[in-house]
């Protein structure tokens, strides 16, 4: 190429129009919020370390996000196997059926499960028909331990259907052939072919439990996680240098799983 | 193979029954006069009308949004795919991760972050522009990528190579040529943008006022305040408005696909 300059100011131009937008409208303004904390004292950093019940709220985000993601795995993987076998009677029918919620915000999954099982839900009503009492789980841990599942499963359900159906089979039959019975074939002839789906799940459905708002706000939980104790200190304390401590940490949290998984992968875990 | 594995139907069926109950219940809640006595106190059309005229202007909103949003990211994104793909050194590489930060970040902190620089600006703060702002950043990674894999692949730079040695310039070949061949990318990656957008809500709740309120603001609102019949006549109308809209969104880009994919 003999205008290797001109080659270089023309791609140079190309990338200005995102790199100003990006500048002006994130990095300029994160650098603001890194700097934020500061103003109260190097400290205000490790808040979420230092002060008990942000320690607290940090654990209780941690937990939850890890069984969400430990629950969301096995069912999707089950759903996403079963999906996969060639004999199932409409099984497109049901896999649009499963993935018809991947559109949906969190405020309406939260909704949901208000609707299942809040003071005036479907669960009460069955167990009162019965007569154990007006059963209601949507206010605490249960209520978002289903509503953070009922949001991470279409993705999942998704992506192994789609690994599942392009596996091969011949290594399926060996071990069949071999006299190995349901939980062996599972173990060795499933799960190694779908561990690069199973990885970059994980990866998501945590990182997306781990920031989930419009969920837990809906829900008004009386678990309190991460994403709702930052609200709080910003709207009904404005304690702005905390909120953005807060964030940060979460941010930094967030960012380190999805980028330690896909460098464990070797790939990039697609978003 | 072996169809027939119980334990996985019957999770399979579990799934299914939690998946679709919710949307049954709250579709016909939006229908019953009063949702405690149930079937038994009627049907009624009250609530879908008064959600229709109350919040109509949010569901406006949430599509002016999505449709700038994807147009926005298309006219800066685009170029800036072709860059990245055709500049492979090791900053192109980390400024294609930087871009992709918003997304690993939780809205939370964007949308402090925006509020904290910005927040001052008041016909800015006030406006959906400051909103559209946000899902742009957020969604821009997602139009960038797509493009950019589809500028990488070689038959491509061929393409590319045998229009600059017909003599046409950068910009006939950019916008007569290339923009061509990946538009199918574009329009897949103006999909998930348009999703995205339109469902936001973490960033959104920060950014929004009272003035200027989207589709999921408004429900989170409806659900926080109002009764239960007009929470699920909202959610209704979610489901009325967007989710044909997005099936025939994905019919387009599955027809641009077949018509002009390779």
């Amino acid at each position: 190429m003999s205008s290797g300059s001109v080659a270089q100011r023309v791609l140079t131009a190309c990338l200005m129009p995102v790199a100003i937008f990006f500048m002006a409208f994130w990095l300029l303004p994160i650098t603001r919020l890194i700097a934020l904390p500061a103003a109260k004292g190097w400290e205000t950093y490790f808040a979420i370390l230092t002060d008990p019940r942000y320690a607290a709220s940090l654990i209780n985000t941690l937990l939850l996000s890890l069984v969400v993601t430990a629950a969301t795995l096995m069912l999707g993987l089950a759903v996403g196997l079963y999906l996969a076998k060639p004999k199932v009677l409409g099984r497109r029918f049901l896999l649009s059926l499963l993935t018809l919620p991947l559109s949906f915000p969190g405020v309406v999954v939260g909704f949901f499960i208000i609707l299942l099982g809040g003071r005036q839900g479907a669960v009460a009503d069955l167990f009162e028909s019965v007569g154990l009492g007006r059963v209601t789980f949507a206010y605490g841990l249960t209520g978002l331990f289903l509503a953070y599942l009922y949001f991470s499963l279409p993705r999942v359900i998704a992506s192994y259907t789609a690994a599942a159906q392009g596996m091969d089979r011949s290594l399926e039959e060996a071990a069949r052939s071999l006299g190995a019975n349901r939980f062996q074939v599972l173990w060795d002839a499933w799960l190694p072919q779908l561990l690069p789906t199973t990885a970059a799940c994980a990866a998501i459905v945590f990182a997306t439990s781990m920031g989930a708002f419009g969920t837990a706000f809906t829900l008004a939980s009386k678990f309190e996680v991460l994403p709702i104790t930052i609200y709080n200190e910003f709207t009904n304390y404005a304690n702005f240098p905390l909120a953005a401590s807060l964030s940060l940490s979460l941010g930094l949290l967030t960012w380190l799983s999805l980028f330690l998984m896909g460098r464990w992968t070797g790939g990039r875990v697609a978003l | 193979m072996n169809s027939r594995s119980p334990i996985l139907a019957t999770l399979t069926a579990t799934v299914l029954l939690f998946m679709i109950s919710p949307m049954v219940l709250s579709i016909t809640a939006a229908f019953l006069q009063q949702y405690s006595r149930g079937l038994a106190s009627g049907l009624t059309l009250e609530w879908v009308v008064h959600v229709f005229s109350q919040y109509g202007s949010t569901v406006y909103a949430s599509i002016l949004i999505a449709t700038s949003c994807v147009i926005g990211n298309a006219l800066i994104g685009v170029p800036c795919a072709y860059a990245l793909a055709r500049a492979r050194g090791r900053w192109a590489r980390s400024f294609e991760e930087i871009l992709t930060l918003p997304v690993a970040v939780p809205g939370l902190a964007t949308g402090l972050a925006l509020i904290l620089t910005y927040g001052e600006w008041r016909d800015f703060r006030q406006s959906y522009a400051f909103i559209l702002v946000g899902h742009m950043v957020f969604t821009l990674p997602f139009m960038v990528r797509t493009v950019s894999a589809a500028f990488q692949r070689a038959e491509i730079a061929s393409i590319e190579e045998a229009a600059r040695s017909l003599g046409a310039g950068f910009m006939t070949r950019f916008l007569t040529v290339l923009v061509p061949v990946v538009l199918p990318s574009i329009v897949a990656g103006g999909l998930m943008v348009f999703t995205l957008s339109i469902g936001e809500f973490n960033l959104t709740w920060l950014l929004h006022t009272p003035l200027t309120r989207t589709l999921p603001v408004g429900l989170a609102d409806s659900y926080a305040s109002m009764r239960i019949e007009i929470g699920s006549a909202y959610t209704l109308m979610f489901f009325i408005v967007v989710l044909p809209l997005l099936w025939l969104l994905n019919v387009v880009a599955n027809l641009v696909q077949k018509r002009y994919g390779t």
